[in-house]
């Protein structure tokens, strides 16, 4: 993946940017991602958005928060039309931080590596009664 | 128990409606009501996915849905209908008069509408529409998430005069 490969991170209120500045706290960096919010907007606004920042970035991994989400659906009629698209949806922290550490493999590769990362983060730790 | 809770809302499924209401209203089902969804399985498959395997969906058309509505009704399980418009739901309670109460979820800005709450812009022709349905007996409110309170439909057309 080429150092200035830039990625979307979509989803509900200010998720996406919030995940984002704790991509930058913690490596220094974070212009590698493109944020929006689905924040009072109809679903056709949102794809119109969606397809305006993924044409702008020249992107090609988009990130979402909630499989049902509104943004999830928006960039799955994108992908529709651009065969050059992944989507990776229920990001984490984890996997954005995995994401832009990949050296040189392709966006999709990196995309595929950071979902299997996101699930690997989540941990239950502790059982009720127990140590 | 059957369908609970009819709503408008342009997002059709998304979070609110799956996360938001669904989990408190532990529902069975999502009855979506739209004639372009009810005749393409690729946007059927595209809201499908979204919803957790042990929810059911139902894609209808205006007139499928005024047949199935008995059935829906009937169901033991909790339930939502949505539509993504007011005309659509208009025409549906035309053809199903024991809709009484519809929910406003979210009807965003665009060209022509004005802002009323910050889910929801209305044109004058729709603020007919929703005060016609009134008139009929039904109760309309506006209410994004189950946490907030319901908004009578006075206040909500009198908060876009402001």
């Amino acid at each position: 993946m080429s150092s200035d490969a830039k990625a979307l991170v979509a989803g509900h209120a200010a998720f996406a940017e919030g995940l984002v500045s704790a991509v930058a706290q913690i490596t220094g960096q974070g212009e590698q991602f493109v944020t929006m919010t689905n924040t009072a907007m109809s679903a056709d606004q949102i794809e119109q958005n969606m397809r305006a920042v993924v044409r702008e970035h020249a992107i090609h991994v988009i990130f979402t928060d909630l499989p049902a989400g509104s943004c999830t659906i928006a960039a799955r009629r994108l992908l529709r039309d651009d065969s050059e698209l992944t989507l990776v949806t229920g990001v984490n922290l984890a996997a954005l931080l995995h994401f832009m550490s990949h050296g040189e493999i392709t966006s999709h590769e990196a995309a595929v590596s950071a979902a299997e990362r996101a699930k690997g983060s989540v941990l239950v730790v502790g059982t009720p009664g127990g140590r | 128990m059957g369908v609970e809770l009819y709503r408008i809302d342009d997002r059709l499924i998304h979070g609110q409606v799956v996360v938001g209401w669904g989990q408190p209203m532990r529902l069975g089902f999502i009855a979506l009501v739209d004639d372009d969804v009810a005749s393409s399985e690729w946007e059927q498959e595209l809201y499908r996915m979204g919803v957790p395997p042990e929810m059911d969906v139902y894609f209808a058309t205006v007139e499928q849905a005024a047949t199935e509505l008995e059935k829906w009704n009937a169901d033991p399980r909790p339930g939502i209908l949505l539509t993504g418009d007011i005309d659509t739901m208009a025409r549906l309670i035309g053809r199903y008069p024991d809709i009484r109460t519809v929910n406003i979820g979210g009807l965003h800005h665009r060209e022509g509408r004005g802002i009323c709450l910050r889910y929801v812009y209305l044109t004058p022709d729709e603020q007919a529409a929703l005060r016609s349905l009134q008139q009929q007996g039904v109760v309309v409110t506006a209410q994004d998430v189950p946490s907030a309170r319901p908004m009578a439909l006075e206040d909500v057309l009198e908060h876009g005069r402001k």
